[in-house]
């Protein structure tokens, strides 16, 4: 469980830090106000879908993050096999790493005031989103025609899980996604398509950085780090 | 959506606020079915917990028929003891009292107490209740297929759960328990974001974090903490989903059932556990927390008292709520563990009693020398404290990794979490719904009535659980169907094990009577006027009552002082309102 505790030590020290600005050391019960005085802003300037949006990134994470631990408990047992991993998931990840780069360009092109641009990086994002899931889905179907079957091993069973709970996610982005590509090839200027994009763009690089860490996982190079810590840990 | 002012450095004057845009509904089915406003969903919320609440309430009596007569209700098989004890908890925990206060109380009183509109999204809070409810269809479901619902125990343990000498294991009970449970937490997540970002967001001008009620505090830590630990629940349901429907083996060792080796193996129970009770213990606080604020401001109102010391009661709520992520292995003293991580998790368990304490002291010295009302919300509020101290200092002893191994699976435990988050929470619950009951329906709950309710329910209580602990130190263990004549049950316990249904039957006798008064006073009720408690906070400032859709009239409320203004020296009332301005010949220093 220790890589849940870590995720959360750091999200306590994001919660610390903001708590350390709103003065909960003040003393209400000294400070009633008069009509004339002047109020400070109690909201914060940055828009609410974006905090909205923030917040589940942080139940998103928590929730990968559980997977990876239970994934390294079971991990320690004895009838583990790794899996190998498609040469396809490769590919996989350039598209999605392609994506995340193209919705960046919308939002710096939205910002800009470039409609032609944005429009055109919005649908390459798309495309290419489609393009990893369809990728993931044949990284699937090899392994299983290579006879690496969901129940085999533990290991088999982690990787569909944790792959298909992530390309769920990638699902539902895409239904947000392509309804804002779509507003926009509707004429939506890119005044008013801004603040959706920039919405996608944060929830694309997050989905972009859980799946370099789960491929990082499958491919064994967080064993090594893993290793490190339990020395640590002992 | 809440508008945001254009900067930090501007401050605005409080009239020129820009207000929210909201969603108005054109039909009957969007005002009161497919609706947005948060006062609705919160209603649809109370309405389907109470409901499903009482199904657990009967499973309870069922129960506690087989404990005292056991063999006389022949349609109590083993198999269904252990399917009402499942149910009985499960729905208890999660879909009553993680529903009711979360959905319900946080829905009807996070936008009325910060002064805001409605939630920041509508939309997803009313997605929220509509997969709340199905979720508990698909868990009621499992009362009508075959072989009905699971009787895994609320903590669903594999292998046991998924094994077919668990009623449910091998058949629908256990997949429908599960699906609903991951139904559940999404339509959770859906409301719990709204709850987080409108106390961020929402609040009125002037309504600094600091100015928020501990109703609000409690609540807003205790969603922070849902939304965080729930996901561990949802990640042990997918997986033990999978052992049980496509083999897999996550939670599932080598096993040998009737004679026929299971395609099973090499899986980890203990791995199911760890996640499970890191959701099941910040579960408990989940409850509490919400019920710490509640019965903060129940205590103030009706002492005409500020809260003794609201500074270290928000602290204390918030260290709480992080403490009790590392605290969870102390449910697992007897699963085996490493003697080390035994003492680590007794010492972080043991440490939580610091800031809980402080809480216990600062209701204490709230009500010393107040101007104490013997309402009825008031007499939950005293039947809370001490129930819960006295649950919690049971918590002390079953904290240590020495006490709790002999007393592990006994009906101590059970006496020890039903005081300290069954009745409890329970007692704030109805303190609770007869303190806003006159805003949310415009009538006062009737008084005779209340009382009544209130005396049963509170002793009765007590009679139900005190006796427990008794039974447990003597060693009867919890989940057994029946005792027989062993020595853990000898003739004088098991006159006390009848006892004890007799006042468990009482007391669910006084809840009919508690949903008659709710029933008959929404029409026959005293008339409440807009605030019967005198109370400061801006719910109670609402225009009409109820609330209107929108909640306050044309302009927001700007909050000028903080909640707890009551009995303050030389002010022409007993309580001055959060909304109302200090003189303005009076200096700031005055106003302590």
């Amino acid at each position: 469980m220790s890589a849940i505790l870590i995720f959360l030590a750091g999200l306590a020290s994001i919660i610390i830090w903001w708590m350390a600005q709103q003065r909960l050391t003040s003393k209400p019960w000294l400070e009633s106000a008069r009509a004339s005085d002047i109020f400070p802003v109690t909201r914060s300037q940055i828009p609410t879908v974006k905090i909205g949006l923030g917040v589940f990134l942080a139940v998103v994470g928590a929730l990968f993050t559980l997977f990876i631990s239970a994934y390294f408990m079971r991990m320690g047992l004895q009838d583990w096999w790794a899996i190998p991993l498609p040469g396809v998931l490769w590919v996989n990840t350039a598209a999605l790493v392609v994506s995340s780069i193209a919705l960046e360009m919308a939002k710096s092109s939205a910002q800009q005031n470039d409609a032609n641009a944005m429009k055109i990086a919005l649908l390459a994002s798309f495309v290419t989103a489609i393009g990893f899931l369809a990728g993931q889905l044949f990284a699937w179907h090899e392994l299983v025609s290579e006879g690496y079957v969901l129940a085999d091993n533990p290991a088999n069973s982690f990787f569909y899980l944790i792959t298909g709970m992530h390309g769920l996610h990638i699902l539902g982005g895409l239904l947000v996604l392509s309804r804002t590509t779509f507003n926009v090839w509707q004429g939506e200027p890119p005044k008013e398509a801004r603040l959706s994009i920039e919405l996608c763009a944060m929830y694309w690089h997050f989905m972009l950085i859980v799946w370099l860490v789960i491929f990082a996982l499958f491919a064994g190079w967080a064993n090594d780090f893993v290793d490190i810590c339990r020395q640590l840990l002992t | 959506m809440v508008n945001i002012p254009s900067s930090i450095n501007d401050p605005i004057p409080a009239a020129e606020v820009e207000d929210v845009e909201l969603y108005h509904p054109h039909s009957w089915w969007t005002t009161y079915v497919f609706s947005q406003d948060a006062k609705v969903i919160a209603i649809q919320y109370s309405l389907t917990a109470i409901s499903i609440g009482l199904v657990a309430l009967v499973l309870s009596w069922l129960m506690r028929l087989q404990l005292a007569f056991p063999g006389v209700f022949t349609f109590i098989d083993a198999d269904r003891y252990y399917q009402f004890i499942t149910m009985h908890g499960m729905i208890m925990v999660i879909y009553l009292l993680t529903a009711l206060f979360l959905g319900g109380f946080g829905n009807y009183l996070i936008p009325l107490m910060l002064g805001a509109r409605d939630m920041v999204f509508p939309y997803a809070n009313m997605l929220s209740y509509w997969i709340y409810l199905l979720a508990v269809l698909v868990l009621v479901a499992g009362f009508f297929v075959p072989g009905g619902p699971t009787g895994a125990g609320w903590t669903l343990y594999p292998p046991q759960a998924v094994l077919s000498g668990t009623p449910g294991g091998q058949d629908w009970g256990i997949i429908l328990m599960l699906s609903s449970l991951i139904l559940f937490i999404i339509g959770f997540t859906m409301g719990g974001l709204n709850y987080v970002v409108t106390v961020l967001q929402g609040r009125a001008r002037g309504m600094t974090l600091m100015r928020m009620p501990l109703t609000i505090w409690g609540i807003f830590t205790a969603t922070v903490m849902a939304l965080l630990a729930f996901p561990a629940l949802f990640v042990a349901s997918v997986m033990m989903l999978f052992d049980r429907v496509l083999g897999t083996s996550f939670f599932m060792p080598a096993i040998v059932e009737m004679g026929t080796q299971l395609q099973h193996g090499g899986g980890s129970p203990i791995l199911f556990q760890h996640l499970f009770w890191f959701f099941g213990h910040p579960e408990v606080y989940i409850v509490a927390l919400p019920a710490f604020g509640i019965v903060s401001d129940l205590i103030s109102v009706h002492a005409r008292k500020n809260i003794f010391g609201y500074r270290m009661m928000v602290w204390a709520i918030v260290i709480i709520g992080a403490l009790s992520f590392v605290v969870w292995a102390h449910h697992m003293y007897v699963s085996g563990m490493n003697p080390n991580f035994g003492f680590f998790f007794a010492t972080t368990t043991l440490i939580i009693a610091v800031p809980t304490a402080i809480k216990v002291y600062n209701w204490v010295l709230t009500l010393w020398r107040g101007d104490i009302h013997l309402t009825i919300p008031m007499l939950f509020a005293l039947g809370f404290i001490v129930t819960f101290v006295n649950g919690g200092l049971t918590g002390l002893f079953l904290g240590n990794v020495v006490v709790d191994v002999p007393l592990s699976d006994t009906m101590f435990v059970v006496a020890h979490f039903h005081m300290v988050m069954g009745v409890a929470p329970i007692m704030v619950i109805f303190g609770a719904i007869y303190h806003w009951y006159p805003k949310i329906t415009g009538r006062m709950l009737n008084e005779t009535m209340g009382r009544i309710h209130f005396w049963v329910t509170f002793l009765g209580a007590y009679l139900i659980f005190f006796p427990m602990h008794y039974l447990g130190l003597l060693g009867a263990p919890r989940r057994y169907y029946e005792l027989g004549e062993s020595v853990v049950n000898p003739p004088s316990a098991h006159d006390l094990n009848i006892f004890i249904t007799m006042m468990a039957l009482t007391v669910g006798a006084a809840q009919v009577l508690f949903l008659f008064n709710a029933a008959w006073s929404l029409r026959h009720g005293k008339d409440a006027g807009g605030n019967p408690w005198r109370a400061t906070t801006l719910e109670w400032q609402t225009p009409t009552t109820p609330p209107p859709h929108g909640n306050f009239g044309k302009e927001l409320p700007v909050v000028y002082r903080w909640a707890y203004d009551y009995s303050v020296p030389g002010a022409p009332e007993d309580f001055i309102p959060q909304n109302e301005p200090d003189p303005e010949n009076r200096s700031r220093e005055h106003a302590s």
